[in-house]
């Protein structure tokens, strides 16, 4: 922990950063102040627009044309950088600041290779010849467990998986054994499993090194796994600051409470303990209300005293942690704690009803035509990617059915084979009777297309930003045959912004001029215009903020559970998925590994896959206890799957050479609670579970 | 790559046959109009039909065209009608001296538009980049005739530095070539030099330029190596497409400095039905057009690995 003694690495002391628009000078960070010891880590957290990667930028001394630091003082191991070149800044960066980014594809340049990328950084900071360099590079890359770091280098970044191309470039930033490293959302685009490694990876480089580490995320559950101290910041401003552990325990600001009544933490429960959204949207930064910037959505505002000046950071002595910080004018007399909105109520469970949806070893296979010029003289057969096998589970009305699993699981293919955006190679889909997975989407009937309806990822993709809001809904209305009479379309697209709690003025705007979480919500009425039996949901809130993210939830459950619809959830998000669905379906390579009611696959017995899934999704919650597993290795490329086993090349309770040559049996955990695995049932059933939640008033894994 | 470059020969031959096909079909698809452009209007319907046997043109369609193929290959591109000699004779010359005044014109133009558009692109909204725009906004706009006229008047009247025309009469002169080659550069240079521009503008602004720009890389560093590569895809194929026109869109300069080149040949083949002359010029100009794309397409892969190792 951090040294009094030491001159600290970093310290930033009324930092304000301004962007110039047309509009005007924009604030985009106010008043922050950071230290950062050696050794330290230390989290920024907060949602998109909070001005988190401003601060990284800021630090950098990289605002682009527009941006500049407007007061305050970035001193870097005591020197205040505002007094150094342009040219001792550039000296400065990638050896003694470096920086991990968010998307490692876009970060990396496309038409040079791995190796030349890396071999750079010593080469212009140290001046190292290029025997020297390639030699570091090589071995920064085995550090980082690339297993054959010379092929890598001659690789080119799109030849690599995500994961591979993210330790290239956190091989790269600590390649000259940097003082300082600023992580921007470094694992935001990758896999689960593929986090937890590089998380684990980073600390173990940093601690060798004496690197300190600001890890910027809005990733709640993570920051407790990686930092020391951690920052909330709203809307260009830290709000609370503190140890990791008093900010968890006793978050003070409203703010902070809010985002963990948010998160899907594990005790939360779709019925007794609904998440909470914040109310309201994050203030434009030249719209931000006098006084605390988080009024007009706190629960206790009081005017007179939170909307007068400019709020300072107080300290809080409930705890005995001393840097413990709150910008709240009245953290001392308020309880979020305690609080509990008025509209949150207990919810009924709702029964579920008969058969929906019934899916009967469903395949899909996608053939690979090899256009190399051997295999058109040796005629050699197509190749085969099984992207879906054997697929078979069923859906109630009512239910929610979650589907699992990262990125190439096939998942995405099941919901196009359901869609009719293909069709499937084998097998049924019987959606109340009608087997539609023979049936192209352009065969089905209106009412067929009606019946099954999507709510896609991206809410900015999916609407056309050409044509109004109203027009959207209404077209559907139109074309599934429900109404053509334009007063009552009208009428109806009126109807379905009430129900997804819009006002009814967005049926005349354009999708640009809604938020993320509104134009969502628009998905939502979209799919839901057409009364559909099945609505299936492809990662619906993964592209959004907690907070908006819980509300689009909340109201996601509420149609469902007054239209009765039956839900398939897609998603990676354990967490998520633990709090809305009924049943899950774990996939792993294009199979089911294990499917059951929630509570079942998120105890023991686990497939071993469903086990180290759950181990590496983070969980913001210091009283939870859970084991640690790390997947070692890639995702099999799906063109040659192992021959047994999909898992078996990175199972960790790997058997023998059963797993790699013969497929699993499929074993019967419970009445519907299935587990493809060689392991012995009983064996399964002595595992510890992963996760373990202290007894407080809710126990779902138990 | 081997096997994409044998593909993308193949490709080329197709289409030229294709294309070769078409335009013998549309020159010689009637004999007796052929008859008729050989033989002059005042000839007989008699003397007409003679002609036609005697020089085959009785026979079918295809029969011909594989036929006039084989001589075509073998560099027989038949005998002009006004120029009453082997078209190959005037042929190659014609294309010759189009070809280096569009080599010259097109390494100085490319050279110019490079420089100047990643100049541009390098600092989005400087005075530099303004000035460069308008510059080339303003040289793209005036028609090569005008130009051809207001450098004519500076260079010739008003300094009398260059001679104004550029008729080769007493041998190869590369004084004669300075203004043509000023009027296409002037002309050509502004439209590759904004695409270079545009491409480079957001170049500098993807995630990865960042992490150059972040590693403490020094900025030519960072122009030259991880910039300027990736700047250069979009503009690639509009430089490629810029050679067509340098062969066969170059006629109107080629008049305003009496230049003998192939455009001019063009010309006055088409406006006399000079239809071997016409063949032969159609010929090589759709070589010229799909031999650049097929280099375009081949330095495409080249220049992005992404493409190369699908």
């Amino acid at each position: 922990m951090s040294d009094q003694d030491e001159t600290p690495v970093l310290e930033i002391t009324g930092l304000r950063l301004s962007y110039y628009t047309r509009a005007g000078e924009i604030p985009a960070v106010m008043d922050f102040d950071l230290k950062i010891a050696k050794g330290e880590s230390v989290g920024l957290v907060g949602e998109s627009g909070c001005g988190k990667s401003t601060v990284a930028n800021g630090i950098m001394r990289y605002m682009g044309n527009n941006g500049g630091i407007v007061g305050g003082t970035i001193k870097f191991k005591g020197r205040d950088m505002a007094d150094m070149s342009e040219e001792e800044v550039r000296r400065l960066r990638g050896k003694d600041i470096a920086m991990i980014y968010q998307e490692p594809m876009a970060s990396l340049n496309p038409s040079l290779t791995i190796g030349q990328q890396l071999m750079e950084v010593p080469m212009n900071h140290e001046g190292a010849s290029e025997e020297e360099a390639h030699q570091r590079s090589f071995d920064m890359l085995s550090a980082v467990h690339i297993p054959d770091p010379q092929r890598l280098m001659d690789s080119y970044p799109h030849q690599v998986s995500g994961g591979q191309q993210q330790r290239v470039v956190i091989a790269m930033a600590l390649l000259s054994k940097p003082a300082l490293l600023l992580l921007d959302e470094p694992t935001t685009a990758l896999d689960v499993t593929v986090e937890a490694g590089i998380v684990e990876l980073i600390a173990e480089l940093s601690k060798e090194t004496g690197t300190s580490l600001l890890y910027i995320s809005h990733n709640l559950g993570l920051m407790l796994e990686v930092c020391d101290r951690i920052c909330v910041m709203y809307s260009g401003e830290v709000v609370e600051e503190g140890h990791i552990d008093s900010i968890f325990s006793w978050p003070t600001h409203p703010y902070t409470h809010g985002l963990f009544g948010c998160i899907p933490l594990p005790h939360a429960d779709k019925n007794a303990r609904p998440l909470t959204a914040i109310k309201g949207q994050l203030p434009l930064p030249h719209q931000r209300p006098k006084g605390c910037y988080f009024g007009p959505r706190c629960e206790f505002f009081e005017a007179g005293t939170c909307d007068q000046d400019q709020i300072p950071m107080a300290a809080v002595h409930t705890d005995d942690d001393p840097a413990h910080r709150v910008r709240c004018a009245r953290w001392d007399v308020i309880d979020p704690k305690s609080f509990v909105p008025e509209e949150t109520v207990k919810r009924e469970v709702i029964p579920v009803g008969e058969t929906v949806l019934e899916v009967k070893d469903m395949r899909k296979y996608y053939e690979v035509k090899d256009s190399s010029l051997a295999a058109l003289f040796s005629g050699g057969e197509a190749k085969q990617v099984k992207a879906n096998e054997s697929i078979s589970f069923r859906a109630g009305e009512g239910e929610t059915v979650a589907i699992v699993g990262e990125s190439g699981c096939g998942k995405s293919t099941f919901a196009k084979v359901l869609m009719g955006l293909e069709t499937a190679t084998e097998g049924e889909v019987n959606l109340s009777g009608t087997n539609l997975g023979e049936i192209a989407v352009g065969d089905r009937t209106a009412e067929q297309l009606a019946s099954l309806q999507m709510v896609f990822q991206n809410p900015n993709d999916t609407l056309n930003p050409s044509h109004s809001i109203g027009y959207q809904i209404g077209r559907v209305i139109k074309r599934f045959g429900i109404e053509s009479d334009p007063a009552k379309i009208q009428e109806l697209v009126f109807k379905l912004l009430d129900t997804v709690k819009l006002p009814r003025a967005f049926a005349t705007r354009k999708p640009r001029q809604l938020s993320g979480g509104q134009k969502q919500r628009i998905g939502i009425a979209r799919a839901f215009a057409g009364n559909p039996k099945t609505v299936i949901a492809d990662e619906p809130i993964s592209a959004l903020d907690v907070s908006v993210a819980a509300a689009v939830t909340e109201l996601l459950m509420e149609i469902q559970r007054e239209h009765r619809t039956t839900l398939l959830f897609i998603s990676h998000d354990l967490s998520a998925v633990r709090y809305l669905a009924d049943r899950v379906v774990v996939m792993y390579l294009g199979q089911i590994m294990e499917r059951g009611a929630t509570d079942e696959v998120f105890s023991p017995p686990y497939h071993p896959y469903t086990e180290a899934l759950l181990s590496a999704v983070p969980i913001a919650d210091p009283e939870v206890q859970k084991r640690r597993i790390v997947l070692e290795g890639n995702l099999p490329s799906p063109l040659n799957p192992p021959k047994g086993c999909p898992f078996s090349t990175r199972c960790p309770r790997k058997i023998g050479a059963i797993c790699d040559d013969e497929v699993p049996p499929v074993q019967f955990a419970g009445d519907r609670h299935a587990i493809a695995c060689h392991i012995d049932m009983e064996e399964l059933r002595k595992v510890e579970p992963v996760i373990t939640i202290p007894d407080r008033d809710m126990d779902a894994a138990d | 790559m081997l096997q994409l470059i044998l593909r993308r020969i193949g490709m080329m031959i197709l289409i030229m046959l294709v294309v070769a096909l078409l335009l013998f079909m549309i020159n010689e698809g009637d004999p007796r109009l052929i008859a008729r452009s050989v033989l002059g209007p005042y000839a007989q319907a008699d003397q007409l039909q003679l002609w036609i046997e005697q020089n085959g043109y009785d026979r079918s369609m295809f029969i011909r065209y594989f036929e006039w193929l084989g001589r075509v290959m073998t560099g027989d591109l038949g005998h002009s009608i006004i120029y009453k000699r082997p078209v190959a004779d005037i042929f190659w010359d014609r294309l010759g001296n189009t070809g280096i005044l569009a080599g010259v014109t097109f390494v100085i133009m490319v050279i110019v538009a490079l420089v100047l558009g990643v100049l541009a692109g390098m600092k989005e909204g400087s005075p530099q980049d303004r000035a460069i725009s308008v510059l080339s906004i303003a040289t793209t706009s005036v028609p090569e005739y005008a130009s051809a006229v207001i450098l004519a008047g500076i260079f010739v009247f008003w300094l009398g530095w260059l001679p104004g025309t550029s008729s080769m009469t007493s041998g190869f002169n590369i004084v004669e070539l300075i203004l043509p080659v000023m009027v296409l550069t002037l002309y050509g240079f502004g439209y590759i030099a904004r695409m270079t521009r545009a491409s480079m503008a957001e170049v500098m602004t993807t995630p990865y330029i960042r992490t150059a720009v972040l590693k403490g890389l020094p900025y030519r560093h960072i122009i030259m190596k991880h910039a300027l590569r990736n700047a250069l895809i979009a503009p690639f194929t509009v430089i490629m497409l810029q050679i067509n026109w340098l062969l066969s869109g170059v006629v109107v300069t080629e008049f305003a400095f009496g230049y003998k080149g192939f455009g001019a040949l063009l010309l006055e083949a088409a406006l006399r039905r000079d239809i071997f002359v016409i063949e032969a010029c159609g010929i090589a100009a759709v070589f010229v057009a799909v031999f650049t794309q097929t280099i375009g397409d081949l330095g495409y892969t080249y220049l992005n690995p992404r493409i190369r190792f699908k």
